[in-house]
């Protein structure tokens, strides 16, 4: 297929999914942000959501002022100066889809399309909190959509394997960033300040990614800190995990060597990482220090992403 | 406006023409609610498929709809029979004036033609003499527009050589309205259109290169998301199943052009090109354009690639050219053409142009090279001051004018807000010329006027579409 195209329908998957994720990621901080005063430590949930998205910078630079609850919705799913907001990501997504309608079925293309016109609708300034939830969730809902119809309309085909490694290069590293925010909160040998606050946070990190009842079937215990992290970085068979978005992009790497006859070196360093998920154990991480071991891998995954658009996107 | 036109449903009369029967009576027999309901929903579709188009100039409305009415425009087997026929023999012989006014000339040295007509038109591409084409086939894709003032003639008023579009429309109201009115087609017997996208590649693939190897790779190539035709351009190629390519995609290595894929470098064999000439290859046509693909005329003329339709068959539609239609039909074909023209002044032919000068208040004076509404001035409609200006332009370059008589167009009945009342339409239908054969589906692009009275069916100036149906004459 056309460099182009295979370079759009990736892009398009990512800012799929970071839609998606940004809509989870606020859900769970509001959710934080009820809890009474009493149980909150110094950090406010809106910084860390700035965090989780790598804004920080962004949202400073535009002269928001303070992290309050208004200014980083507004920031993390409205505004146009923000690349990663909810809003720009389904601008972009629905211009990717546009120029690439040839490669896209019809449920997908409707339901990208109809979700931007949807979103457009949303005035931000005069939204309520039950207008927002309902926003919110049709957020989830476009990629929810997106994702089920091309599972089930898609030729398996080089345009779906770069549709998926977008997808899973995307959840990588939100997963990975949402750890890093609180990776501090995650270790094991950290004094922990007690109350019911570190309940909330791990349970926090659960719910931005949708794994709070699936961490229960996993563990069947109450939340614990190393377990989370254990749950979200290599855990098989949590669909968000990192080791679990290497085996699926090392999978679709491995069908387009397939289908094209040749691998190079985005398929080598796939499997290197794959690798190293694999064998890892948790004692061994948090002895790396979590937080170092999530910021290489957010550098390696983007790494990846260089090595598959240098042999495919260009 | 003279008398009342020609109406495809009601005749000169009252009397409901035999075509229209089945129209007529689902008309009385339908509330108007049901009908705006469905014409809503039609929107809705149209909205929700994308099937939108951009209009230069106007940031507002970056995507609009055409509007769609729900009211189809019918013609019987018979009719149809007469203007495919038609059709045929007029593409048939603007193949033929092409390939001789870029090779032998034969219709200039026998005097048909005035000679600067051609060498001066601004369409004329002197980098096409001498090169030869696949079959001498210059326009693979041909959209003849069409008018009827009566119910025995057809008149052409525009020959569209070049890069016509709106073929994707005939195809999506085709499909809208066999969503929205299930029953009228399983009682109607419409000829289809549907299998257009499987005659367009035959036909392109019938015309690749000598030098491509086994079976031709055909891309069709698009300005960008940004064209006002983009969606149609998208849509065809999806129908197609060919790459929907941008100037970007392509590049040219010793004289074959290739698309940059994810596999590496494929050789394209055929393109289906809507861009126009100038955009074309910025080493030989405009310099600044970063819509095309360096390199792609030499490539062209070295006969390793099909560029559909071919360069340069502008010459062919201008509307000086127009005027010696029936001329080169008989010089080429030596019969009697079928479709009428619309009577026309030459402008710079000092006669005519003084008795244009004369009548302008009666008469539509268009600019030679101009489209889709531009630059005309509609006599029976434009002020003293307008007409005094417009002579003036007249007078200062006649060669660019042409003149023709308001003409009644026919008109079809059209749902306009709350009820159904006669619209003016033509119809624009899609002719295809492969090295093996004319193919036409049944049918073709129905444009209505919808303000009333207006005779102006741009898109770009307000107009909309109808699906178009060819029926079996009634018994």
């Amino acid at each position: 297929m056309l460099s182009r195209h295979a370079d759009n329908l990736y892009w398009l998957a990512r800012y799929v999914e970071r839609a998606e994720n940004t809509a989870r990621l606020i859900e769970a901080a509001t959710r934080l942000s009820a809890m009474p005063v009493a149980h909150r430590d110094g950090r406010n949930e809106w910084e860390m959501a700035l965090d989780a998205t790598g804004t920080t910078v962004a949202f400073k630079g535009a002269g928001n002022g303070e992290a309050t609850q208004r200014s980083v919705i507004d920031f993390l799913a409205f505004s146009p100066d923000n690349p990663s907001s909810i809003r720009s990501c389904l601008d972009v997504a629905r211009a990717n889809a546009r120029s690439v309608r040839t490669a896209l079925t019809m449920d997908m293309w409707e339901t990208i399309n109809s979700g931007w016109l949807e979103s457009k609708k949303v005035v931000p300034a005069s939204l309520g909190r039950q207008q927002l939830s309902d926003h919110l969730s049709g957020i989830k809902e476009v990629s929810l959509r997106f994702d089920g119809s091309a599972y089930r309309t898609m030729l398996r085909n080089d345009a779906y394997y770069f549709l998926r490694l977008g997808t899973y290069m995307e959840r990588a590293d939100f997963t990975a960033r949402i750890l890093a925010v609180k990776a501090d909160v995650l270790d094991p040998d950290r004094p922990s300040p007690g109350g019911g606050f570190d309940y909330y946070q791990w349970s926090w990190i659960l719910r931005s990614v949708s794994a709070l009842t699936s961490y229960h079937w996993v563990y069947r215990e109450n939340l614990k800190p190393h377990l989370v992290a254990e749950f979200l970085i290599l855990k098989e068979e949590m669909p968000r995990s990192l080791v679990s978005c290497y085996d699926n992009i090392t999978r679709f790497l491995d069908a387009l060597s397939r289908d094209y006859g040749r691998q190079g070196v985005s398929q080598r360093r796939a499997r290197q990482i794959l690798g190293r998920l694999q064998d890892a154990d948790l004692a061994g991480v948090f002895r790396a220090g979590l937080a170092d071991f999530l910021s290489d891998f957010v550098g390696e995954n983007a790494g990846l992403g260089s090595a598959i658009a240098e042999q495919y996107l260009t | 406006m003279g008398p009342a036109a020609f109406d495809e449903m009601n005749g000169d009369g009252t009397l409901c023409r035999p075509a229209y029967g089945l129209i007529k009576s689902w008309l009385e027999q339908t509330a108007p609610e049901y009908l705006k309901r469905r014409q809503e929903e039609a929107e809705f579709l149209f909205r929700r498929v994308g099937i939108t188009f951009a209009v230069y100039g106007d940031a507002e409305a970056e995507e609009r709809i055409i509007p769609f009415d729900i009211v189809p425009r019918v013609l019987t087997s018979t009719e149809w029979g007469t203007l495919s026929k038609g059709l045929t023999q007029r593409v048939t012989a603007l193949n033929r004036f092409l390939a001789d006014v870029y090779g032998k000339g034969e219709i200039i040295r026998a005097g048909v033609i005035p000679e600067d007509l051609v060498w001066r038109n601004p369409s004329f591409r002197p980098e096409m003499i001498g090169v030869k084409l696949p079959s001498d086939i210059y326009v693979q894709i041909a959209g003849i527009d069409v008018i009827r003032t009566d119910d025995k003639d057809f008149y052409v008023l525009e020959d569209n050589a070049r890069t016509p579009s709106g073929v994707s429309y005939m195809l999506e109201n085709r499909d809208v309205m066999m969503r929205l009115f299930p029953d009228l087609f399983a009682e109607a017997r419409i000829h289809p259109v549907e299998n257009y996208p499987d005659e367009l590649l035959a036909t392109l693939r019938s015309l690749a290169p000598a030098s491509a190897p086994g079976e031709p790779t055909v891309a069709l190539l698009t300005p960008g998301s940004f064209n006002s035709a983009y969606y149609e351009h998208s849509f065809l190629a999806d129908r197609l199943g060919i790459e929907l390519v941008e100037g970007r995609d392509l590049f040219v290595k010793d004289a074959v052009v290739y698309m940059r894929t994810t596999e590496g470098p494929k050789r394209v064999d055929v393109i289906y090109r809507r861009i126009d000439d100038d955009f074309l290859d910025p080493l030989v046509f405009r310099p600044d354009s970063a819509l095309g693909v360096p390199g792609l005329v030499s490539a062209y003329r070295a006969g390793n690639v099909t560029l559909a339709n071919a360069i340069g068959t502008g010459v062919a539609d201008d509307k000086a050219m127009y005027t010696y239609m029936p001329d080169i039909v008989r010089f080429y074909l030596g019969e009697e053409p079928i479709l009428k023209n619309v009577p026309t002044w030459r402008c710079r032919e000092p006669d005519s142009l003084k008795y244009v000068l004369d009548h302008l208040p009666e008469l539509v004076v268009k600019e030679v090279q101009g489209s889709g509404g531009y630059g005309m001035l509609v006599g029976p409609k434009a002020t003293r001051a307008q007409i005094d200006d417009f002579a003036a332009k007249l007078r200062a370059d006649p060669d660019n004018f042409i003149a023709q008589p308001t003409l009644a167009l026919s008109t079809s009945p059209t749902f306009v807000g709350e009820g159904i009342a006669p619209r003016h339409v033509d119809l624009r239908p899609f002719v295809l010329s492969g090295s093996d054969k004319v193919r036409i589906v049944p049918g073709g692009l129905t444009r209505v006027a919808l303000k009333e009275g207006s005779l102006v069916v741009n898109s770009s100036q307000g107009g909309g579409t109808k699906d178009t149906w060819i029926v079996e004459d009634p018994a």
